[in-house]
């Protein structure tokens, strides 16, 4: 079976049965795309029961999530980079060099396998960029209908000098967003053309280590979160509650694309509680603050980063939104996130 | 002339109008009533009311359309959809609870319950079952009255009606003036409302009441604009009916939208949920267009149910007496997910607007 003849083709119920068909496809579709399979003495391509890693000196850090996202192509990425960066990124606002990662397809029969040689090279493109091992991996088919196309399941692994935790704000502490805040979720809801809108809006999904290693190398970081679902109004809350400090938040130095802007007034949606792919928000000492910034806009992903607003003693475990007319009220915990399905 | 809406957001601007409160606010507590659930949440989202002195406050009275239906006339709907009707309607209504069934659990029972954004929309769904009875539940103010009306004379199919529950403004602003315990000195009138009835919808009440009544527009320097407008009127001791949202109400109004109006309704009194009967506050459907009145057609008579269960404080928040922070039942046994009363449903609910955008904090 030549990898021409694969992509012609769909999965079917083989591909995850552990016969010969589920050997080719690994063998032509995942294999060749992974040329770093291991972390240690046992990877991927001993396809043995497990992988044995040797890590690097520092605190192992790991994290694992699912993947599901609607449309799975989306503008600006598709579910496969969405797994890997948001794997990766788990473990950079941890504060850790993002070292192995392990990846389970769950995938409807019928699947296009061509679309699936897509999602493999976006993931292939965001692990090869950061060096990171694939060292194991699943397949498994679901009958037609009991999945909606293709499901995303990472554990990724890596290791931190020094973990950054969410609650290791301290009251002054400088608050940090990366780049403009709500791109990804904004980009979906438009891509599922629910609203017969258009907009040139893309996914801000990449990976943040990059970015972050320079800025956590110089010091001051003290706390960090990537707002992905609930977008920023959930990590800061998160922030507030477990650093168990109160976050005063100026909204008129928040990012914002204009786009995002325009949209979030006409459906009526917070755009602070829509999700991000590619920021991370940052608690830095102020002495700090400015330095860490600058370290940030210096690279093309904290293009538009800024300050947004300071940790203080009062109102413990609340945000306070001072509004751009001079108003103040709690940024509360979103609800859940406007959007299903999302990452 | 083009105009973005984030001039209306000015900090410096909003900074003088704020001023300009301050100075003319009465020394005592003094309470303005807004009605439209959009002025709560541009009051709220953009924390004016911590830019307003303490005496004054700013609350919001009956302003969310799907709130004040009765559970009389929601109990009609739900009875219609069990019967295997299939009933339309906005989608902020389905989760509103009846005094048995909400439409939605109407819905999860197997009942054909749809929610539309027009009542045009309503009319394509029995246009596309032309076996079934398709009936939308007209929920409202003003605003969207005209639309219902508007599909009325369009001749729709004999398979399409309309369950009528608009309700109007002035007559609900007459009624909270008699109320005991809510003591307004001042209307904020809702703008869109009144870009269908005009400022001069407004003037036997001021006339009647000596009350300031003053047309807001939705952005946060309109709203800071006509409150300064009421407490000016307040301090100078005038009571007018104004426009502080020149650039989409005329005085007059849409004067073709109140010509179908009145065509195909007449005011009729009607029930709000949490205030009680009040005269000539609902629209009827006149006898001409009978064969489309889901009333007449169904034989429906409505019976009040319970209004608002037990220790829930919507029935006081929907006449401006109380906050949702009163209510021990807010953020608590009561929140958007699982919500207790009325006021928490409808996205244009104070308490449902409090909870999402942060309320009153004393910040």
């Amino acid at each position: 079976m030549s990898p021409k003849e694969l992509s012609q083709d769909r999965v079917t119920s083989l591909h995850g049965a552990g016969g010969e068909l589920m050997g080719k496809f690994l063998d032509v579709l995942i294999l060749p795309r992974f040329p770093l399979k291991k972390a240690g003495p046992v990877g991927l391509d001993a396809l043995d029961d497990g992988a044995v890693l040797s890590l690097p000196p520092g605190q192992p850090v790991i994290t694992t999530d699912s993947h599901v996202v609607k449309p799975i192509f989306f503008p600006g990425g598709d579910i496969g980079r969405l797994a890997a960066c948001g794997t990766v990124n788990d473990l950079a606002v941890m504060g850790a060099r993002p070292l192995a990662m392990t990846l389970a397809l769950i995938i409807e029969e019928g699947f296009s396998i061509q679309q699936l040689e897509k999602i493999l090279d976006s993931v292939a493109q965001v692990v090869g960029e950061l060096g990171v091992a694939l060292v194991a991996g699943d397949t498994k088919v679901m009958g037609k209908g009991e999945l909606d196309g293709i499901v995303i399941n990472t554990t990724g692994i890596g290791v931190a000098a020094r973990p950054v935790t969410d609650a290791g704000l301290a009251p002054g502490d400088v608050i940090i967003v990366t780049g403009p805040v709500g791109d990804h979720g904004f980009a979906l809801l438009v891509a599922r053309e629910e609203f017969e809108l258009e907009s040139g809006l893309e996914s801000d999904v990449a990976p943040l280590w990059p970015l972050l290693e320079p800025a956590l190398a110089a010091g001051g970081i003290t706390a960090m979160k990537d707002p992905t679902r609930g977008g920023l109004a959930a990590a800061l809350n998160d922030l507030a509650r477990k650093s168990r400090v109160g976050i005063e938040i100026w909204e008129e130095k928040i990012p914002l694309r204009d786009e995002v802007r325009g949209l979030a007034e006409l459906l009526g949606i917070s755009p602070y509680e829509m999700a991000c792919e590619g920021r991370a928000v940052l608690g830095v000492r102020p002495d700090r603050a400015e330095e860490i910034l600058e370290i940030i806009t210096r690279h093309p992903l904290g293009e538009g980063a800024a300050i947004i607003g300071q940790a203080g003693e009062a109102h413990a475990g609340r945000v306070i939104l001072a509004t751009k007319v001079g108003g103040r009220r709690y940024l509360e915990m979103p609800l859940g996130d406007p959007l299903p399905r999302i990452c | 002339m083009a105009t973005s809406p984030f001039e209306f957001r000015d900090p410096e601007r909003a900074k003088q109008l704020a001023q300009a409160i301050r100075r003319w606010a009465p020394p005592h507590p003094t309470k303005i009533v807004h009605v439209c659930g959009t002025h709560e949440i541009t009051i709220t989202r953009h924390g004016l009311r911590s830019l307003l002195p303490p005496q004054l406050s700013v609350l919001e009275g009956p302003g969310c359309p799907v709130c004040v239906t009765s559970t009389a006339e929601l109990d009609l709907a739900v009875q219609l959809a069990l019967e295997g009707v299939v009933v339309c309607t906005f989608g902020d209504m389905l989760r509103v609870p009846g005094s048995r069934l909400s439409l939605a659990e109407a819905r999860a029972q197997g009942a054909d319950v749809r929610t539309v954004l027009s009542p045009a929309a309503a009319v394509e769904v029995a246009r596309e079952n032309p076996g079934k009875e398709v009936v939308f539940f007209a929920v409202g103010f003003e605003t969207t009255a005209p639309g219902t009306a508007a599909v009325l004379l369009s001749s729709p199919p004999d398979n399409f009606s309309v369950l009528a529950a608009h309700k109007l403004i002035p007559p609900a602003l007459e009624a909270l003036l008699g109320l005991p315990g809510v003591e307004v000195a001042g209307f904020l009138a809702p703008g869109h409302v009144s870009t269908i009835i005009g400022v001069e919808a407004y003037a036997p009440l001021v006339e009647r009441f000596s009350v300031p009544v003053v047309v807001g527009g939705f952005e946060p320097l309109d709203v800071l604009y006509a409150l300064a407008l009421i407490v000016r009127q307040l301090s100078q001791g005038r009571a007018e009916a104004e426009n502080a949202y020149p650039r989409a109400v005329l005085p007059q109004g849409n004067r073709k939208a109140q010509q179908l109006l009145e065509k195909v309704f007449y005011p009729a009194g009607a029930h709000w949920r949490g205030i009680g009967p009040i005269p000539n506050s609902g629209l009827a459907i006149r006898e001409e267009f009978s064969a489309w009145d889901a009333s007449v057609k169904f034989d429906l008579e409505g019976a009040p149910g319970e209004e608002i269960p037990p220790g829930c404080r919507c029935a006081d928040i929907l006449v401006a007496r109380a906050v949702p922070t009163d209510c021990s039942l807010f953020g608590k046994a009561c929140t958007p997910t699982s919500p207790v009363g009325p006021c928490m449903v409808g996205s244009e609910g104070a308490c449902h607007v409090w909870y999402r955008y942060g309320g009153k904090p004393e910040l």
